[in-house]
């Protein structure tokens, strides 16, 4: 029989159930935990917060996840694998071992730290070299918003976790390293995978993505069947069960709550998709129009076919820059006419932000439990509403005129339409916005740094 | 004969900056054929007409027995910049599902669509899956 080796998936995004650490170690045999915690924003709040605190910038979730697990990795072996480094992995690593002594634990932990995707400190380097990092969206170049940039992040690929597996660590972590790159780089660690090998790889990548979002792929957010999905309060996270040829099973432990079934894996497998034909990663370009899935019994799907292509020769980088201001408030109109009172709402609103002469880039008004997620297709379900929800915000570069709009909205509930509630939290704050500008930059100017300690 | 997508197909949406892409996937394979003849780019675009500010691609996955369509222009500029509840482009896939399909009666009696709520309720809870 082949060797099997087990990753399980136990944080889909930094918020995650805390608990879901614990129970894919406890569960059943794993062999890995995969511990995704970084979505596109999350690195500029990390470099904010580490820029008010050296020691911090890093998800501090994980350090209360790999307590919760110690006890499986020092005895039983079970590796760790999470991009929860942030913009500061050595300082991760640092509050994860003092986390293992505090516990009696020193020495168990052999800490893999990822490093080099940081870019923020070379992007002048980078731009004065003829990069021009250009927004792969818009097309423009990041000249126009050179002096407003806060983070600037490179996605790295398996290979420098690889690395870090190879020289005995038992806890890799990272920086920003592709999401599907913490799956498939135990797999490609255990079963020797070469650089080229490429449906092997692209399986690998596949393989993360299913696991990558928690129990999205475990019956969590399935509109396939939901209300007969069993058990949710006790959702078993999703575990993949890969093999040496690039096949492996989507499970979860038995006993869990959940299912795993073709339906709650092809959910999953759509997620998020572009062009299925080129999911493209720094290790390779994976094919989703490869991807054959099995039911092979309860709860236990068999994915095969991947095929892959040669990699690019460029890494993605991810790059949060400062983009004004806005701010969204709330209040809620009820029945009788309870859509009609809150669109009189707007109106009046309107008005006394044009007699102010306030223009924004943005204004945006919706009404929750009427038309606020599918618009006109909602048809004239919320005309008897038992209550909307009228929820208004605004967007500019001027603070001080996004300040001066979220006055403009509790005073409604005297001196606007009858029948309105649900302004507990007063004005609501101002928020700055950090946007995500997407760009590539050749794989040559990244050098990757392994240390193991 | 006209039936809802919602009847015939399930659905997941998610986002890439201010697009959101919808996969909708057959409830039955059988049905894939008829997502590929009758859901065309141009009847999603009509559908959304109004509310996406660009355009729609289309992708066909045989193997998932899915479509997987990209909204432009769905999202306010999407992410941090967008004021919408629906920011992040989540529930996109179930107002896809509201859209109706004008399947000819001979079609629509081969494939065994289902003509109305009792039969979509048998389709998605199949005899035997566990419970």
């Amino acid at each position: 029989m082949s060797r099997t080796v087990r990753v399980a998936g136990g944080q889909g995004f930094w918020g995650d159930w805390p608990e879901a650490p614990r129970r894919q170690v406890e569960g059943g045999p794993v062999d890995y935990l995969m511990l995704d915690y970084l979505a596109e924003v999350t690195m500029s709040i990390l470099q904010k917060q580490k820029e008010r605190d050296p020691a911090m910038g890093y998800a501090r979730d994980f350090v209360g996840a790999m307590e919760s697990v110690l006890l499986a990795v020092a005895e039983r072996g079970v590796k760790v694998i999470a991009n929860a480094g942030g913009v500061n992995p050595e300082a991760c690593a640092a509050a994860v071992q003092a986390m293992a002594a505090s516990n009696g634990r020193d020495g168990a932990l052999r800490i893999g730290v990822v490093t080099g995707d940081n870019l923020l400190p070379r992007i002048d380097e980078l731009l004065a070299a003829g990069h021009e990092l250009r927004n792969m969206d818009t097309g423009e170049p990041l000249s126009v918003v050179r002096d407003r940039v806060i983070a600037a992040n490179a996605y790295l690929g398996s290979t420098p976790i690889v690395e870090a597996l190879a020289k005995g660590a038992n806890v890799v972590i990272t920086g920003r390293s592709t999401d599907t790159a913490l799956t498939m780089a135990p797999l490609r660690h255990e079963f020797g995978w070469g650089a080229n090998e490429w449906d092997k790889l692209a399986a690998g990548i596949i393989a993360g993505h299913i696991i990558e979002c928690g129990a999205q792929s475990s019956g969590g957010n399935c509109l396939h069947d939901w209300r007969n999905i069993p058990h949710l309060a006790d959702v078993g996270y999703p575990i993949i069960e890969g093999l040496a040829d690039g096949t492996f099973v989507v499970t979860k432990h038995p006993g869990t709550g959940g299912r795993v079934s073709v339906p709650t894996v092809t959910e999953q497998l759509v997620y998020e998709m572009g062009d299925p034909h080129a999911y493209i990663t720094p290790d390779v370009v994976a094919d989703f129009t490869s991807i054959q899935l099995e039911d092979a019994g309860a709860d236990r799907v068999r994915v095969f076919g991947i095929r892959g292509a040669p990699a690019t020769d460029k890494l993605k980088v991810s790059i949060a820059y400062k983009s004004g201001f806005k701010a969204v408030g709330s209040l809620v109109y009820a029945w009788p006419d309870a859509l009609e009172k809150a669109q009189v709402a707007d109106r009046v609103l309107r008005e006394r932000l044009d007699r102010l002469g306030l223009k924004f880039e943005k204004v945006l008004g919706e009404f929750v439990g009427a038309s606020a997620t599918h618009g006109p297709l909602a048809g004239n379900a919320g005309a008897n509403a038992p209550e909307v929800q009228y929820r208004i915000g605004v967007r500019d570069a001027d603070r001080r005129k996004v300040e001066r709009f979220t006055r403009e909205i509790v005073p409604l509930v005297l001196n606007g339409p009858p029948s309105v509630t649900g302004f507990a939290g007063g004005r609501p704050k101002v928020e700055e916005i950090v946007a995500y500008w997407p760009a590539l930059v050749d794989k040559t100017v990244v050098q990757t740094r392994v240390e193991v300690r | 004969m006209r039936v809802r997508l919602l009847d015939i197909a399930h659905a997941r949406s998610g986002d890439k900056g201010d697009t959101a892409n919808v996969g909708i996937i057959a409830l039955r394979p059988e049905w894939y054929a008829i997502l590929e003849r009758h859901l065309t780019r141009d009847r999603v675009a009509h559908h959304f007409s109004g509310i996406i500010e660009g355009g729609v691609d289309r992708y066909e996955l045989p193997n998932l027995r899915a479509l997987n369509f990209l909204l432009h222009g769905a999202l306010d500029g999407g992410g941090t910049l967008s004021l919408k509840t629906d920011a992040q482009g989540k529930v996109f896939s179930t107002a896809l599902l509201r859209m109706e399909l004008d399947v000819p009666d001979a079609e629509a009696r081969a494939a065994q669509l289902p003509t109305n709520a009792k039969a979509r309720a048998a389709e998605i809870a199949p005899p035997g899956q566990k419970s």
